[in-house]
């Protein structure tokens, strides 16, 4: 309660959180608000010469190459957007995390094949680790979101690593250790705590990624599969007409920049709020 | 008196007033602060943290942070104000005519960078010179420094020179175009006593060579009465007082000024005050010791190569024994890498060690973490750094009461209690409790340290470093308080420090070490009334002394490096044996 009202005082945090809040209502209420279907091919959707049709009275964002409602499909899209960012980038930071802050604290054999296996992980292109993964399971919503979490956790476990093993000798630490606390004591109480900020600000910037990520796959056709609308593979199937309909570009484009700006603004609010010896700073 | 023959002002500074932008509104940082600099003369600006020292250096060299501004105010160098200049010229001035030299030469020099090519780009921008003429200026430069081997010196990298020597090139560097003022800002802060001394009679001797003008900024002020011909004592972003330095040491008119001259530790202050001997109890009978240490030794190999194979070892502690006895404060002083930190460490078992460490009677080398936990209540740490020491996020009183949680002491309301008496005890309020660590002050910090430390009622206390972070007036605080706690509580101490003058003030027994061993270990009195060890000596030679009237000149000065711990692989450390000189006097044998 405390940290939403100090969060809801700073004009940027409140207005990421009001996106965010924007985008989660239209998510949730999809079926009340879409006028229409989003898979519906409408005739009228189409010119003579089967061409999309520009934003009008009747298609307020126009439509699609196969006279499908942008709005309509933009709506139910933030659905898989948002389950994708929130499911696959929660996934990879647990993953991250976990992984990072055992071999950054243990180091030692434990520590050395963690890593190990995640520069393994590094190094093999995360493209092709993804269309190995997605060709192994049956590309559906949620094995998608696997398949990001898969990838996207090397860089949290990097980063969640050295910050652990420079936590781990600073003097509070060793302190602890003489005061006799135990070592999952310290790990819990004493080094998680000020994981929080870096764990906070991948997680926000994370769901940029993560949602283009998603894009990425589903332009390859081993992603969110069609008809099932995303936000990226929306851009994905009308990018080859972008001359000629931009706005089947733009307004997805758009849709994902204001999510993920949200997500900062409120990342960055967080950041400020949780730590202490920030408090009251600007 | 040499500055008063050519009397006639280099830099006079009149009425600065700067200001600090803060989330709080604008702060002024120094308040109407107004001196003169003469020809061939050094001013000691003296004063705690945050007195404004460095901000009147900055001040002067234009160097202020941007949320800084200098609001109004003159510095005339030689006539010309410095205020009034555009970057461009007072990038002339900078490096030119006013030099700064800053505490920690290692961030101040590039480490990319040989020293030759460092020196050389300085000597360039300012003077002209290129090519070899720059080389020739750049190799007389380091010879006017007197440091060995200069030409070698030129192709190396600052990381190859100890902290004594990168400072050497620093000091270089800042005369190698003859400013007309040196501006150094605690200097000598981040290096050992011995290479102190060295450094200042270095600095003195360079002033006369070069005729340049010294501001000298230090908290010490012992290294004020080495150096100053005068002295202006800064406090809260004003001076208090300035005077010429006998003056102000014989008969200082401010209060501010009598009370920091009473609380800085002066060696030799102790020198009628007996020691107790606490190896016997009040009825004379022998004393069982509290912590018995027997053939400690520690090592840690260097890995390197392509293998990372060790090709190297540190040999922290070699074969180290003593005891402390209950209600005792035994005194590790050395210098950097001697081995006294180790020593601590291993104590508390923060590093494992070979030997024997028998804390109240029971072994603790080799025990597992299940049981070390009861022992660890008997032996407790106070680090040196305060605020490193305290998990920034955590309530102070979460911190003071977490060791009862551990150990499982007390709970609830009686845990509230417990932790509302060490704090009144340590002499904090105990509304403190639910603030944060970076709310308090450093000696304010060290209390709750302390108060920590005592919440699980230990016997024995290392205290390593535990008051070198502090401001003196603080610092006699903070160990005002730990005497009372040891009066009190039957505390010993381990009490490790590498100042001779504050070790004086505060152990019944000291052992002096070096290179991982004891070298001579006596009582207090008769260690620093008669010492022995050559090495004993030369520590003690090197403390500067807050008298301005007994200075370097008559006294003798350590030469070289303090030496370093580390061996190759096959060194097999020598055995040597103690003479006992009675009174429990031990001295190491020497050549």
């Amino acid at each position: 309660m405390r940290v939403l009202k100090a969060l809801l005082r700073r004009k940027l945090g409140a207005f990421g959180l009001l996106v965010i809040f924007m985008t989660v209502a239209v998510a949730f209420l999809a079926p009340l608000i879409a006028p229409y279907p989003p898979d519906l091919q409408l005739f009228e959707g189409l010119t003579l010469e089967g061409a999309p049709l520009p934003p009008n009275s009747q298609f307020w964002l126009g439509t699609d190459l196969l006279g499908r409602d942008l709005f309509s499909r933009l709506i139910y899209g933030a659905q898989t957007s948002l389950i994708i960012g929130v499911v696959a980038n929660g996934a990879a930071i647990l993953i991250g995390s976990l992984v990072g802050i055992v071999a950054g604290f243990y180091r030692g054999i434990v520590g050395s094949i963690l890593m190990r296996f995640t520069d393994l992980m590094m190094a093999f292109p995360a493209l092709l680790l993804a269309i190995v993964l997605a060709a192994i399971f049956k590309p559906s919503l949620w094995i998608v979101a696997l398949v990001i979490a898969m990838v996207n956790w090397v860089q949290v476990a990097r980063v969640i690593y050295s910050e652990t093993v420079s936590l781990a000798e600073r003097d509070f630490i060793a302190a602890e250790r003489t005061l006799g606390a135990s070592p999952l004591r310290i790990l819990l109480k004493h080094i998680a705590p000020h994981l929080i900020y870096s764990t906070i600000v991948f997680g926000t910037l994370g769901i940029s990624t993560t949602v283009l990520l998603e894009a990425t796959l589903s332009f390859l056709g081993i992603g969110v599969q069609p008809p099932t609308p995303s936000w990226g593979n929306i851009i994905f199937e009308n990018q080859t007409y972008f001359a000629s309909a931009p706005w089947l570009v733009f307004l997805p484009g758009f849709a994902i920049v204001s999510l993920a700006l949200g997500f900062n603004l409120v990342g960055d609010a967080m950041r400020e709020i949780l730590d202490p010896t920030m408090k009251g700073k600007h | 008196m040499t500055y008063q023959q050519n009397h006639h002002p280099v830099l006079e500074v009149r009425n600065l007033i700067t200001r600090v932008a803060t989330p709080a509104g604008a702060k002024t940082v120094l308040d109407n602060v107004s001196f003169t600099l003469q020809a061939e003369e050094t001013l000691c600006l003296a004063g705690e943290s945050g007195s404004g020292k460095s901000v009147t250096a900055l001040s002067i060299m234009g160097l202020l942070p941007p949320s800084a501004r200098t609001t109004q105010g003159e510095i005339l160098l030689e006539g010309r104000n410095l205020l009034d200049l555009s970057d461009r010229q007072m990038q002339k001035i900078r490096g030119g005519d006013i030099a700064m030299i800053f505490q920690e030469p290692m961030t101040s020099l590039n480490p990319v960078m040989t020293i030759g090519r460092q020196l050389k780009e300085a000597i360039s921008i300012h003077q002209d010179v290129y090519g070899k003429e720059a080389d020739a200026k750049a190799l007389r430069a380091l010879d006017a420094v007197r440091i060995s081997e200069s030409k070698r010196r030129m192709v190396q990298y600052p990381h190859e020179l100890s902290g004594g020597m990168r400072q050497r090139v620093m000091i270089a560097m800042a005369l190698s175009c003859n400013p007309k003022v040196l501006i150094a800002d605690e200097p000598t802060t981040a290096l050992d006593v011995t290479i102190q001394a060295q450094i200042l009679t270095l600095m003195n001797e360079l002033k006369k060579d070069f005729q340049t003008s010294i501001i000298l900024i230090t908290h010490d002020m012992g290294v004020v009465a080495e150096m100053a011909d005068r002295v202006a004592v800064m406090n809260s972003g004003r001076i208090i007082e300035a005077q010429e330095v006998k003056k102000l040491f014989q008969a200082p008119s401010e209060a501010y000024t009598r009370a920091l001259l009473k609380a800085i530790p002066r060696l030799g202050s102790m020198k009628d005050t007996p020691s107790e001997a606490k190896q016997l109890t009040p009825e004379g009978k022998p004393q069982t010791p509290v912590l018995e240490v027997r053939d400690l030794t520690v090592r840690f190999d260097i890995n390197g190569g392509l293998l990372n194979r060790p090709v190297s070892r540190v040999h922290a502690v070699e074969k180290l024994s003593f005891d402390l006895f209950p209600g005792e404060t035994l005194a590790l002083v050395g210098e950097s890498g001697c081995g006294k930190s180790t020593i601590g460490k291993s104590l508390v078992s923060l590093i494992s060690a070979k030997g024997t460490i028998k804390i109240d009677g029971q072994e603790v080398t080799g025990l597992s973490a299940q049981e070390l936990l009861p022992v660890r209540r008997k032996i407790q740490m106070v680090f040196q750094d305060p605020y490193a020491a305290l998990d920034p996020r955590m309530t102070v009183g979460d911190l003071v009461g977490e060791p009862l949680v551990i150990h499982k002491l007390a709970h609830g309301r009686e845990l509230i209690d417990r932790v509302e008496n060490l704090f009144n005890r340590v002499g904090l309020p105990a509304d403190a409790m639910a603030r944060h660590p970076h709310e308090f002050s450093g000696g304010q910090r060290q209390r709750i340290c302390i108060a920590r430390a005592l919440s699980l009622s230990p016997k024995i206390i290392v205290a390593d470093e535990s008051v070198s972070a502090l401001d003196v007036s603080v610092q006699a605080q903070v160990l005002d308080l730990l005497q009372e706690l040891q009066q009190e509580l039957g505390l010993s101490y381990l009490f490790i420090s590498h100042d001779m003058a504050v070790v004086e003030q505060v152990c019944h027994r000291v052992a002096v070490m070096l290179l991982g061993e004891i070298v001579e270990c006596g009582p207090r009195d008769i260690v620093f009334s008669n010492p022995q060890h050559p090495y004993t000596k030369q520590l003690l030679d090197a403390v500067p002394i807050a008298d301005p009237t007994v200075r370097r000149k008559e006294r003798f000065l350590p030469q070289g490096e303090v030496p370093s711990p580390v061996r190759s692989l096959d060194y097999k450390p020598e055995i040597r044996s103690f003479n006992n000189l009675g009174q429990g006097h031990f001295v190491r044998e020497y050549a």
